[in-house]
């Protein structure tokens, strides 16, 4: 009896946590709703970026957000009216951008997100911002990687699934020995261990990851070309206005040298050099 | 729709044979493993018993993903083991099917652990009686009984496994769902297609499989 009234409790307890929970999360949902809508009030707007690529688009352990794509994002979001404190961010994994924006969860993605045509089929892109090259991340004292054909005779590490993991295996080394991992994090500490000679993927994302600060002085890029990523930011298709009003945010952005100077204070410290910012080609 | 599969780029079957390899290698280890591991939880010596019962809830209760993980960082790239691999290619799938084993291992175990309760406690009582040693008890009359209850339990501990493989892309063993992962960053147009394809895939992997030994399993049942 005693063992059922005490269970009877902890149900009670948990019941009430449930609703607790359940009430806050609604609560939540329904502000969000309103700013997605954007509607009279115009109070908040919801914005796709990377939570976990260093130097593009992070969310700290404090719940700040740091990286590029951050700092376009609020420039961009500025230009449409919208002050740093109404701005959500919502995560946008690669696979899932192209919902995110068709479902009008959010209303653009600034996720390193490559322009190309299958996507062009199911977005509109505004841009592009910015253009990377695939290239690799090396321990700072190895010159042995000088070419692509070097990476034959190497081990490689990039993400499962990845474009530039692909790259390798069908054109650049399809000899290389290439491990896929989860995330860019394992690539790392792989390659700090020894296990691997060299991690690729667009080298705004290394030289993210290089100008870490636990990783400074560890890592350098090689300076390889090997594609051209222009990175744009996604939004509904067939929403004109918006591609116009945000190209013309990012045509400003670049005349003020505020994207210099995001470039600058987020890629840095690893050697990246940075193209000139690229001319707009969408939708123009 | 389904251009996407007729452009020759990708090889879904070869993936998917990835899949059934992973599953069989893996089935037959944790078969091995699971069996091992119910021998000790039933065995007479409390050492192993303790071992048998710590493992198994401390795998069991481990997410795969951890388990798999921790196979590839842990043993590979800090340990520097490779299973006799030269490749990451070798060395992950090995890795892979260590993991799967070493996972799947607890269920078998607890599966098989549930039918040597089937068999009735006189007829471990008689063996022994007649002189049979403890391995013999197991070996000749329980665990043949407890085989044939269970095949119906461990048939889905086998399904979930198959499903479980999708896990090992998470090291880059290019089964199936590594090669979902690709398809989707090349066809953002065609999101829901790709994703048909491959779960349309694991139902004509693991129903066969349920039918079949679902069958087998009414066949084989000790009517007591």
């Amino acid at each position: 009896m005693k063992l059922y009234k005490a269970g009877a409790a902890v149900a009670a307890a948990v019941a009430l946590a449930l609703t607790a929970t359940a009430c806050g999360g609604s609560g939540d949902k329904a502000s969000g709703d309103a700013g997605s809508s954007g509607g009279a009030k115009k109070d908040k707007v919801v914005i796709g970026i990377k939570f976990d690529q260093p130097g593009i688009g992070l969310k700290n352990p404090d719940g700040k957000f740091t990286g590029f794509d951050v700092d376009v994002a609020t420039y961009v979001a500025k230009e449409l009216g919208y002050q740093p404190d109404q701005i959500e961010f919502k995560q946008a994994i690669s696979a899932e951008r192209e919902n995110l924006i068709s479902n009008g969860d959010v209303k653009f993605v600034v996720a390193s997100y490559s322009i190309n045509e299958k996507r062009k089929a199911k977005v509109d892109f505004a841009g592009p911002y910015l253009l990377a090259h695939q290239d690799l991340l090396v321990r700072a004292d190895d010159t042995s990687i000088t070419k692509p054909e070097d990476l034959n005779k190497k081990k490689l590490c990039s993400v499962t699934g990845s474009t530039s993991a692909q790259n390798v295996k069908e054109k650049l080394a399809p000899e290389a020995d290439l491990k896929q991992n989860a995330g860019y994090s394992e690539c790392l500490t792989a390659l700090e261990s020894k296990a691997v000679d060299a991690l690729t993927t667009d080298n705004s994302i290394l030289a993210g990851y290089a100008a870490q600060e636990k990783n400074k002085g560890k890592f350098k890029l090689a300076g390889l070309s090997l594609s051209n990523e222009n990175y744009g930011i996604g939004l509904k298709k067939g929403d004109k206005e918006l591609q116009t009003k945000i190209n013309a945010a990012l045509k400003k952005m670049v005349a003020d040298g505020a994207w210099e100077a995001a470039v600058k204070t987020n890629f840095g410290p690893a050697g990246y050099k940075n193209e000139p910012a690229p001319q707009i080609t969408e939708g123009s | 729709m389904f251009d996407f599969l007729d452009s020759g780029q990708y090889d879904v079957l070869g993936a998917f044979w990835v899949t059934v390899q992973l599953t069989l290698y893996s089935a037959i280890g944790s078969l091995i493993w699971g069996t091992a591991l119910a021998g000790m939880r039933v065995s007479p010596v409390p050492l192993m018993r303790g071992f048998g019962t710590t493992y198994v809830n401390v795998v069991r209760n481990t997410p795969l993903t951890l388990v798999i993980i921790g196979c590839s960082l842990g043993l590979s790239e800090t340990l520097g083991i490779t299973l006799g691999g030269t490749t990451f290619k070798e060395t992950g799938f090995r890795l892979a099917v260590l993991g799967l084993t070493a996972y799947t291992g607890t269920f078998v175990c607890e599966a098989l652990r549930s039918g040597i309760n089937t068999v009735p406690v006189g007829q471990a009582e008689a063996a022994r009686a007649l002189g049979l040693s403890f391995f013999q008890v197991l070996r000749l009359i329980v665990l043949p009984q407890a085989f044939r209850a269970v095949i119906a339990p461990l048939t889905n501990v086998l399904i979930a496994l198959t499903k479980n493989t999708t896990v090992a892309a998470a090291i880059g063993v290019a089964e199936a769902a590594l090669l979902m992962k690709e398809m989707i960053e090349n066809e953002a147009d065609a999101l829901f297609a790709v994703f048909g394809v491959f779960a349309l895939g694991f139902v004509l992997l693991t129903l066969p499989t349920g039918l079949l030994l679902g069958w087998v399993a009414k066949r084989a049942a000790v009517k007591r």
